[in-house]
């Protein structure tokens, strides 16, 4: 079900004049996945850039109930949610945790790992802006090669970034895709389909941001694009275990087409100091990944027509 | 039992010794379709306590048990608790801290979490523990702050006494429903645990409400208002089981006492029995027994030892650098009443040690000898029994 810009609800249930800054990635992200559950979610957030743009007391700026929870305690957290919602048979509500990719790939993942073992029925949703924003632009697990962070500030971060939905896809759950907020529509189909799921569901959602990745405010959605068409970033979804390339990396792949990551490195300051060398390492990196990534993708299609040769024909 | 009774709707525990019976128990009567209750096998105690401080948010009668490491590893989440005024009730089987490693009781754990802003109950006996956890519950549901019911691990947790159990139908018309603060609701959504800031603020509608610090003062005055509560309801619970268990403190053969062995917890029953004995040598002694450490039974200290000349605080945890928790408080609480006694503390029974009652009376006897009132009382804290 390809979803098109007239599909989206007009309510809106993250209201503007919010904290975000300007240009950011996570809001405009934020914004639509409220709309795919229609406002019907209890979302739980952990310290980080959403805590903020959620508001100050007592002002909020979320239209959805909302629970704040410590940094590592997310996917706890959800599933006291989910365990308290049930004990009081009440099925009104998708639990939606939220965390950043510090909280997830570093502090959080004990208790996100615990939530998914437990098959905990929720959305889990990552948003990967590749650092801890919100203390200030610190290096994560999640942080690509090479980026200059407060934490890695002479050399850039010299480590390549944690595989987080590999390893969510590791856990034998129902659903694992990933996504980004420069592709609203992509990540409005995939919480539609998340949405319908029970169990865990895992969603790692890009999200570009302007002064931590040090770009233009106005170039938040070109930067996540570029990502995507350098396949630094690659969008797919694993569906019980079958994996898939979709919207722009799907495209890209029937064509045979990715840009050299140069295009998208020098668009931020984070990059700025890349040797010649770092740059080679990093499209060789982003080259094989995307390489595994077609062989899984080709290798799904041949199970795919493997299993319609033995279907009975009809009639 | 008690979680049986008190019809607890979402538990959630990890296993640590002394506590696993607790946690096994839990798995064996969900699992068996014994006890209609969510029970979420976690990986960690910071996600038991994440668990069931969200579960108690959305509505639902929240239980978990813990011991040690386990405890001090939810700490993060014990002021987040309390914090968010969740009326979760959680059983700590005290045990030992490490390093270095030791499985076996004393109160340290529990006592280190003195400034999370959660009540803290300890019980005497088998018998108190679960009548505790059910009032616990009437206690927290009514002023929206956690208690955590503390007893002595292997002492209490692996001993067999015969128990009353209280008939559900009692229960059930001692503890209504959980009403929590807030119903979680779609149409009239709610930030929960927002960030605040230093001052209050302006709501939407122009209406002042709170800062960080009218939050914090808040659940001081919970706590402070809980005192009365934790007395109500044991007198409530004596009414209809019969049983009452002392409210914020309990006393023993105090009231022509020269002497008062101050203790916490199962240390009670041996001062008792040792009590028993020095009355039979013609030792003025009694027992003040502390039941809530938080909030603490000032009041209720100094009218206990309204008689008594000497005070003797036999304890299982040690302040580094200060005393025994305990005497610090019972100091505290003297101080400015008319009663000028000398305070005198021990440290007893840290990581197992055997605590003989026989040990605690010949300390009072030597306090109550020639030379008791050398002025030891603003000294350092004594062991008992150190090799
Ligand atoms: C136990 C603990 N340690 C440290 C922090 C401080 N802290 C708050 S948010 C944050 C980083 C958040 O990074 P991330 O999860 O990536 O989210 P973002 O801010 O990027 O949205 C840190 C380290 C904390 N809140 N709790
Ligand atoms: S720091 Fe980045 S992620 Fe955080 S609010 Fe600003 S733009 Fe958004």
């Amino acid at each position: 079900m390809k979803a098109n810009v007239l599909d989206l609800p007009e309510k809106e249930y993250l209201l503007a004049g919010n904290r975000g800054c300007a240009g950011c990635g996570l809001s405009l992200a934020y914004r639509h996945i409220l709309k795919a559950l229609e406002g019907k979610a209890l979302v739980t957030v952990t310290a980080g850039c959403l805590t903020v743009i959620q508001g100050m007391y007592p002002l909020t700026s979320v239209q959805v109930p909302s629970v704040n929870t410590p940094f590592a305690s997310v996917g706890s957290a959800a599933s006291g949610l989910v365990a308290g919602l049930r004990a009081l048979r009440r099925k009104d509500l998708i639990v939606l945790a939220f965390a950043g990719d510090g909280a997830t790939c570093d502090m959080g993942i004990q208790a996100l790992s615990g939530a998914a073992d437990r098959a905990t029925d929720f959305i889990y949703i990552c948003d990967d802006n590749e650092g801890y924003m919100n203390t200030g632009t610190q290096r994560s697990s999640s942080t690509p090669f090479g980026a200059i962070t407060s934490t890695t500030p002479v050399r850039g971060n010299m480590r390549f970034a944690k595989d987080m939905p590999k390893i969510m896809e590791d856990h034998n759950i129902p659903y694992v895709c990933t996504t980004s907020s420069s592709y609203p529509l992509d990540l409005y189909e995939k919480m539609r389909k998340a949405k319908d799921i029970k169990g865990t569901r895992y969603v790692h959602l890009y999200t570009p941001c302007p002064p931590g990745w040090r770009f233009p405010t106005a170039q938040t959605v070109r930067v996540g694009k570029l990502a995507v068409e350098t396949a630094m970033v690659v969008l797919y979804e694993v569906r019980d275990g079958v994996f898939r390339l979709t919207g722009p990396s799907k495209k890209m792949a029937e064509e045979g087409k990715t840009r050299p990551v140069t295009d998208y490195l020098r668009l931020q300051g984070r990059f700025a100091k890349l040797t010649e060398q770092d740059e080679r390492r990093i499209q060789d990196w982003a080259t094989r990944r995307w390489q595994g990534y077609l062989e899984r993708d080709s290798r799904s299609k041949a199970a795919a027509s493997d299993v319609d040769a033995q279907e009975p024909s009809e009639g | 039992m008690a979680v049986r009774l008190c019809r607890v709707q979402v538990a959630s525990a990890y296993p640590i010794t002394p506590q696993s019976p607790v946690s096994e128990t839990l798995a064996r009567l969900v699992e068996s379709g014994e006890l209609a209750t969510e029970f979420v096998d976690v990986e960690s105690e910071h996600s038991a306590m994440a668990v069931v401080s969200a579960s108690s948010l959305v509505g639902a009668r929240s239980f978990t048990a813990t011991s040690s490491q386990g405890l001090a590893y939810m700490h993060e989440m014990l002021h987040w608790t309390a914090g968010a005024r969740l009326p979760v009730v959680m059983a700590c089987v005290n045990r030992a801290v490490g390093a270095p490693w030791s499985i076996l009781n004393d109160q340290q754990d529990s006592i280190s979490q003195r400034d999370t802003g959660w009540m803290q109950m300890y019980a005497r006996d088998n018998q108190e523990i679960l009548d505790t956890i059910i009032q616990a519950f009437k206690i927290a549901e009514s002023v929206y702050v956690p208690v955590m019911v503390c007893y002595d691990g292997f002492v209490l947790s692996h001993t067999n006494m015969p128990v009353d159990i209280p008939s559900q139908a009692d229960v059930d018309a001692f503890l209504p429903p959980y009403k929590p603060q807030y119903v979680i609701d779609a149409a009239d959504p709610r930030t929960y645990n927002a960030v605040t800031l230093a001052n209050p603020r302006r709501d939407a509608s122009g209406l002042m409400r709170q800062g960080y610090m009218e939050f914090r003062q808040q659940l001081h005055e919970a706590l402070e208002s809980a005192h009365d509560r934790i007395k109500q309801v044991d007198q409530e619970f004596a009414a209809v089981f019969g049983r009452s268990h002392g409210g914020m403190a309990w006393g023993y053969s105090l009231d022509d006492a020269e002497i008062a062995m101050v203790t916490m917890g199962s240390l009670g029953m041996e001062a008792t029995v040792a009590v028993d004995r020095l009355r039979q040598r013609g030792c003025k002694a009694g027992v003040l027994g502390i039941r809530a450490f938080r909030p603490f039974p000032k009041g209720e200290v100094i009218e206990l030892l309204r008689s008594a000349k000497t005070a003797v605080v036999f304890e299982k945890d040690i302040s580094y650098g200060s005393e025994g928790a305990v005497c610090s408080e019972l100091k505290a609480a003297l101080y400015g009443s008319q009663a000028r006694i000398p305070v005198h503390g021990y440290i007893v029974g840290l990581g197992g040690r055997d605590v003989k009652a026989r040990e605690l009376e010949a300390v009072v006897e030597g306090l109550t000898g020639a030379g008791a009132m050398d002025g030891r009382q603003n000294g350092k804290p004594r062991w008992l029994s150190l090799g």
